[in-house]
C-alpha cells in the first residue's frame, strides 16, 4: 500500500496538501472524508487519527496528522524543486516564520470568516449576530494588512522571488472568506497580484480544481437536525 | 555585533529559546523587552519587529520572529545534536506534528491563568469566572491529549529523546504552574516526562530561565511589578477579550 491522504477540499489545510502532492507529482491514494456529513467524528476514522481531523497522511506503518507537518514530511521523501523549502538558512527560517506565525492569526480569521458569514446561517441554520459577524470581518481585515506588511511587502512571493510552502498555505487559507462571499482581494492591489503569481504558479487548472469545493460551499443543502446536532460541538470547539 | 535576541522571560516562548540558546552554549546578547512597561510596543522595538512580539531573532541584518522558526534557525546554524530536531524523516515529522497541534491547542489556551491571575488584575480587569471554567477545561483537554497521543509510552514528546518540542511544551506548561495551577498532580506520567526533561536541561537552567514567573504572584502581592502606561492598555485588553 503507497502513500495514503485523507482530505476534504472543503478544509484549507487539505487544500495546500492537495495542490502540493499534485503538483509535484507524487503518487497518492486519496480518501475524501466528508466533513460536513459528519465521517472524521467516525469510529472508523478515528482508526485513522484519534484526533479526528483533516489532513491525515499514511505511509506504510507511518501515521501523520498536521498540515505543516505533512507537507515538509512531503517535500524531504519526495525531494521537490527547492523553492518550495529551501536549503538556504535564512531563506527556509523565512518559510518556518510564516508557517509559525499563519496558526493563530490568518487561519483562524479565515475560519471564522466562514463560518460566521456563511455556514453557520446557510448551512447550519444558525443566526450569527451582526456584531459577531463584524467583529470576525474586522479581524480578518487586520490579519489581511499584517500579510501584506510584514511578509508579502514588495517582492513577488511572501518569502521571496520564488513561490514556497508559505504562500500555498496562504493562498488556500484566503480561499476560505472568498468562498464565503469576502472580497477579500478588492482594494489589496498587492495581494490581488501575489494571487496571480501563485495561481500562475500551481497551475491555474490545479488551483481550480481543488477550489470548486469551496466555492460551491454556498450552495451546500442546509444540514439536517440529525448532522446538524452531530456537527454543532465540533463546529463550536473549531472557531473557538 | 554577534547574535542577538530580544526577549522577556515572561513570555513562555522565550523561555523556550532562551534554554535553547544556553543549554546548547550558544553565544548571544539578551535584549529584555520589558512587556509590563510596554516597551515592544515602543518605536525602537517596532523596527526590530513590526509585529510588535517577542521573542526575536537579529543575526547581523537577518531578523527572525516566531520561536519554532528561532529554535530551527539556531539548531541548524549552530549544529546542535541531532536529537534537538532529527535529521531522520518521520523523527522530524513528528517534532512538526507536535509543533502543528501545539499552535492551536497549546498556544493562547495556557497563557490564560497568568492573564486572569496577574496581568488583568494590574490594569483593573477581572476575568469573569466563566472563562476562568472554560479555560480549566481546555487545560485538561489539552492535557489529555497532551499526555495519551504525543507523551504515550515515550519517553519525550516526539520520540525516545528531547526534541524542541519537549522545550516548547514545557514552557506553556509552566506558565499556570507558577500562578498555582497543579497540572502535573494527578498525572504521573506528565509529571515523570517533566522531570526528565529538566533533568537533562539541568535545574538550574530552568531556575534561571524561570526566576521571573516563579516570583511572579509574590511580587503582585507585594504590589512591586511594574505599572503598565495607559498606551498598553489596549493590547492588553484585546488580548483579554480574547479569551474565549
Amino acid at each position: 500500500m503507497g502513500l495514503e491522504l485523507y482530505l476534504d477540499l472543503l478544509s484549507q489545510p487539505c487544500r495546500a496538501v492537495y495542490i502540493f502532492a499534485k503538483k509535484n507529482g507524487i503518487p497518492f491514494e486519496l480518501h475524501i472524508v466528508d466533513l460536513i456529513k459528519g465521517q472524521h467524528l467516525s469510529d472508523a476514522f478515528a482508526q485513522v487519527n484519534p484526533l479526528k481531523k483533516v489532513p491525515a497522511l499514511k505511509d506504510g506503518d507511518f501515521t501523520l496528522t498536521e498540515s505543516v507537518a505533512i507537507l515538509l514530511y512531503l517535500t524531504r521523501k519526495y525531494k521537490v524543486p527547492d523553492y518550495w523549502y529551501p536549503q538556504d538558512l535564512q531563506a527556509r527560517a523565512r518559510v518556518d516564520e510564516y508557517l509559525a506565525w499563519q496558526h493563530t492569526t490568518l487561519r483562524r480569521s479565515c475560519l471564522r470568516a466562514l463560518w460566521h458569514k456563511m455556514m453557520f446561517p446557510v448551512f447550519l441554520g444558525e443566526p450569527v449576530s451582526p456584531q459577531t459577524l463584524v467583529a470576525t470581518l474586522a479581524e480578518l481585515d487586520v490579519t489581511l494588512q499584517l500579510l501584506e506588511d510584514k511578509f508579502l511587502q514588495n517582492k513577488a512571493f511572501l518569502t521571496g522571488p520564488h513561490i514556497s510552502l508559505a504562500d500555498l498555505v496562504a493562498i488556500t487559507e484566503l480561499m476560505h472568506p472568498v468562498g464565503a462571499g469576502c472580497q477579500v482581494f478588492e482594494g489589496r492591489p498587492k495581494l490581488a497580484t501575489w494571487r496571480q503569481h501563485v495561481k500562475a504558479a500551481v497551475g491555474e487548472d490545479l488551483f481550480r480544481e481543488a477550489h470548486e469545493v469551496i466555492l460551491k460551499a454556498k450552495d451546500f443543502p442546509p444540514a439536517d437536525p440529525t448532522i446538524k446536532q452531530k456537527l454543532m460541538p465540533w463546529v463550536l470547539a473549531m472557531i473557538r | 555585533m554577534g547574535l542577538e535576541l530580544y526577549m522577556n522571560l515572561l513570555s513562555q516562548p522565550s523561555r523556550a529559546v532562551y534554554i535553547f540558546a544556553k543549554k546548547n552554549g550558544i553565544p548571544f546578547e539578551l535584549r529584555t523587552v520589558d512587556l509590563i512597561k510596554g516597551q515592544h510596543r515602543s518605536k525602537e522595538f517596532f523596527q526590530i519587529n513590526s509585529l510588535q512580539k517577542v521573542p526575536v531573532l537579529k543575526d547581523g541584518d537577518f531578523i527572525l520572529t516566531e520561536s519554532s522558526a528561532i529554535l530551527i534557525y539556531l539548531s541548524c546554524k549552530y549544529q546542535t545534536a541531532d536529537h534537538w530536531y532529527p535529521s531522520d524523516l518521520q523523527a522530524r515529522a513528528r517534532v512538526h506534528e507536535y509543533l502543528g497541534w501545539h499552535a492551536d491547542c497549546i498556544r493562547g489556551t495556557f497563557g490564560v491563568p497568568m492573564w486572569v491571575q496577574v496581568l488583568g488584575p494590574l490594569i483593573g480587569v477581572q476575568v469573569p469566572e466563566e472563562k476562568v471554567e472554560r479555560n480549566r477545561t481546555a487545560i485538561d483537554q489539552a492535557l489529555q491529549w497532551l499526555e495519551n497521543k504525543f507523551l504515550g509510552d515515550r519517553l519525550f514528546l516526539a520520540g525516545q529523546q528531547v526534541t524542541l518540542a519537549d522545550l516548547m511544551a514545557l514552557e506553556e506548561l509552566m506558565q499556570p504552574v507558577a500562578v498555582g495551577y497543579e497540572l502535573f498532580k494527578g498525572r504521573p506520567r506528565l509529571a515523570a516526562w517533566r522531570e526528565r526533561v529538566e533533568a537533562f536541561l539541568g535545574a538550574e537552567l530552568c531556575q534561571e530561565a524561570r526566576s521571573i514567573i516563579l516570583s511572579i504572584l509574590e511580587q503582585a502581592a507585594k504590589k512591586t511589578l511594574p505599572t503598565p502606561p495607559p498606551e498598553v492598555y489596549p493590547t492588553m485588553l484585546l488580548r483579554i477579550a480574547r479569551i474565549p
